[in-house]
């Protein structure tokens, strides 16, 4: 018996010459939060539409809570709520309608549908606008009746197609809230959500992260285990003037990223090399005619991890699950 | 009959359309606009053709003559002009469509039998021209007749009979009103663009907005999605169907002479073809701008091959053939003469199998085609 709620091996979907993905795994045990993170045009979202079988894949199998995407794609996606990153709920039906409207198509009955659509608007907190028309919410709004869309014939497996973009924080700071409580509300069997972002503080809190490229996830584990992979690699500098800085970090062979935060300086230094540099760049930076007043090692983010892995580089060791 | 996925679908299609007041007045009003034009303006009966007369006799021999030409209802005497350069402008301008000079011998002529009288046509617009030729010259024969006869009954003969004569009896449309054979057409026209039209910009609308996403990862089957999707749609054109033969009988006065059971039962087949195009279409199009022009390449040759304004037999070969692959031709002949000649089941059996198998087979191929997926 396998316990993981969703199987998926070697996905591959082409369009003519286009590999938008191009060997996929993945393995999503129940009540587990899962990022797919990537840049535009890395394949999330082909992924994310072929687990709720909206594609076909070219090559490769998906099992959802046992159902063989291929053969058994209704009785899957019965089990499956998705919110996809376009708005598509129908504008021009109220938020109850809207619900209804799902609710009674998954095979919610007459009696079933309200008390069930109430707890859920309830739930995202629209139950006050059940009459408006999902054209006239908010976008924070729309995502939240998507959800409730989504939820509301209370699916094992919920995906999240860039849910958060273009919202703006506070309610990205809700939607969090309702997805966490989701997958929390369940002792033992609860949700499992997939969810793409491009955010990584919303990466920072899945429980596994799955980073993407060019339709290849290239490297997958917990977020410490990520951020650990750079643990004493990035530097922070301080000084003046900041350019007589930047030059000479960039300069430097043995450092592979120099950006600019406010008035410092964080640079990714290569494996092994952090302690070399440390000694180096102080008397660098001084025969440049600069000042450093600070440079310290600090905590690596998922960000750093992210922009070390966009780069064209294959430095990075394949993390053990 | 349905299953609640269906029913929602459907319940869902039809809060969507009344809340949508321009698609909802493409389906109400238009076939409406469309009866009116089309029983006033689109007919064929040419009538009072603006005449322009000199008359250079001024006799009562010649206003005789002209009262011939205005009792015809065909003509109007508009001008009285005095020279050829007058109405060659009246011509030349169109405000005249037809010129009769009569000379100044008229009278003395006509007492001697060789009177003649010179009439000048625009010939521009073919279908006026040829009635105001035929008219003339059947109200220049039937007066000479009339002529002949008053002299006759003068000299205490009796009037020559001619040898033969042409009895005419018109069956259906009596009076030849271009409104009866226009309106049954009207609803063959509003069945094919209205119903594909809809249907298509229907589907293709859950595309462009991105709602079909949502609508796949639900258990519903395609079948299901799809019978949802037309079925309001079938409701809607049997609604204007019916509008149509309403107004048009009650109005218009076209007779409904056939069994309206069949009226509805063809109507119903041909409605196949037009919701298959329909959704066919909407497999190939991606947003519904192109759906439209999608169905325009069905409706456009339909309308023009079908019969619905040129008669097929006046086409050339070629374009008749391609008209036997046209659903609207058949259905055309079955409504009209179901409403015109009421004629049974037997009369129009073959434009019946014709309509099903177009039905079957146009709905079995967009049926195919339709993918509950995005790719």
């Amino acid at each position: 018996m396998n316990d993981y709620l969703v199987q998926a091996s070697g996905l591959k979907k082409y369009f003519g010459p286009v590999h938008a993905v191009d060997d996929v795994s993945l393995q999503i045990k129940p009540g587990e939060i899962y990022g797919l993170v990537g840049s535009d045009g890395a394949g999330k979202t082909t992924t994310m539409r072929m687990l709720v079988g909206a594609l076909l894949p070219t090559e490769g199998t998906i099992s959802v809570c046992g159902f063989d995407l291929r053969h058994q794609v209704e009785q899957a996606r019965s089990t499956m709520g998705y919110l996809s990153q376009r708005f598509s709920m129908y504008e021009d039906l109220t938020v109850l309608e809207n619900i209804r409207f799902f609710a009674e198509i998954r095979g919610l009955s007459a009696t079933e549908w309200l008390p069930r659509s109430m707890e859920i608007l309830e739930f995202v907190g629209l139950d006050k606008f059940i009459d408006r028309r999902a054209g006239q919410l908010s976008g924070g709004m729309k995502q939240k009746l998507g959800l409730a869309s989504a939820l509301v014939t209370r699916p094992r497996l919920l995906l999240l197609d860039e849910p958060t973009t273009g919202v703006d924080p506070v309610t990205r700071q809700d939607f969090w809230q309702l997805v966490i409580k989701l997958v929390s509300a369940r002792n033992g069997d609860g949700v499992s959500v997939i969810i793409s972002t491009p955010y990584m503080d919303e990466a920072s809190r899945c429980h596994r992260v799955g980073f993407m490229k060019a339709g290849k996830i290239i490297t997958e584990g917990t977020p410490s285990n990520l951020r650990a992979q750079l643990a004493g690699r990035i530097l922070e500098l301080r000084g003046s003037p900041l350019h007589i800085l930047r030059h000479v970090a960039h300069a430097d062979p043995d450092v592979e990223d120099v950006a600019a935060f406010g008035d410092k300086l964080h640079i990714r230094v290569r494996a092994d090399k952090a302690g070399l540099i440390m000694k180096r760049l102080p008397e660098e930076i001084k025969a440049a005619g600069g000042l450093l007043t600070e440079l310290r090692a600090i905590p690596s983010t998922l960000e750093d991890v992210f922009i070390a892995l966009s780069e064209d580089r294959e430095f990075l060791p394949s993390p053990t699950l | 009959m349905f299953n609640s996925r269906i029913s929602s679908i459907i319940r869902k299609e039809f809060v969507q359309l009344f809340r949508d007041p321009r698609t909802l007045a493409l389906a109400v009003v238009i076939p409406i606009v469309q009866l009116f034009l089309l029983g006033y303006a689109a007919t064929s009966d040419v009538r009072n053709i603006s005449l322009a007369v000199w008359d250079q006799s001024k006799t009562p021999e010649s206003r005789q003559l002209l009262d011939a030409f205005q009792a015809a209802d065909y003509f109007t005497i508009d001008y009285s002009v005095n020279s050829s350069d007058e109405y060659q402008k009246l011509i030349e301008s169109g405000d005249a469509r037809v010129a009769l000079v009569i000379p100044s011998d008229y009278d003395r002529r006509i007492l001697e039998g060789d009177a003649q009288v010179l009439m000048v046509l625009d010939g521009s617009d073919a279908s006026i021209g040829s009635t105001a030729l035929s008219t003339a010259r059947l109200v220049g024969q039937s007066y000479g007749t009339k002529i002949l006869s008053q002299q006759a009954a003068l000299n205490g003969r009796a009037a020559p009979r001619p040898p033969v004569e042409v009895r005419t009896q018109v069956w259906y449309n009596p009076d030849l009103n271009s409104a009866y054979f226009m309106i049954p057409g009207v609803i063959g026209m509003i069945l094919s663009f209205i119903t594909t039209i809809l249907t298509a910009t229907a589907i293709v609308r859950e595309r462009e907005r991105g709602t079909i996403e949502q609508l796949i990862v639900t258990p519903i089957r395609s079948w299901e999605l799809v019978v949802g999707k037309l079925l309001p749609y079938v409701i809607l054109a049997f609604v204007e169907t019916f509008e149509i033969i309403i107004i048009g009988h009650f109005w218009f006065g076209v007779p409904v002479r056939g069994s309206l059971l069949l009226i509805i039962l063809t109507s119903g087949l041909f409605l196949m073809s037009s919701l298959g195009i329909g959704l066919l279409a909407s497999t190939i199009a991606n947003t519904q701008q192109e759906a439209m022009l999608t169905v325009m390449m069905y409706n456009l040759p339909s309308i023009f091959l079908s019969g619905f304004f040129f008669p097929l037999q006046a086409m050339p070969k070629f374009l008749q053939w391609v008209a036997y692959a046209i659903p609207l031709r058949y259905y055309l002949v079955v409504i009209r003469s179901l409403m015109l000649k009421g004629v049974g089941i037997e009369a129009i059996q073959r434009e019946v199998i014709a309509l099903a198998i177009f039905g079957v087979v146009i709905m079995t191929a967009a049926a195919l085609r339709f993918r509950k997926r995005l790719d």
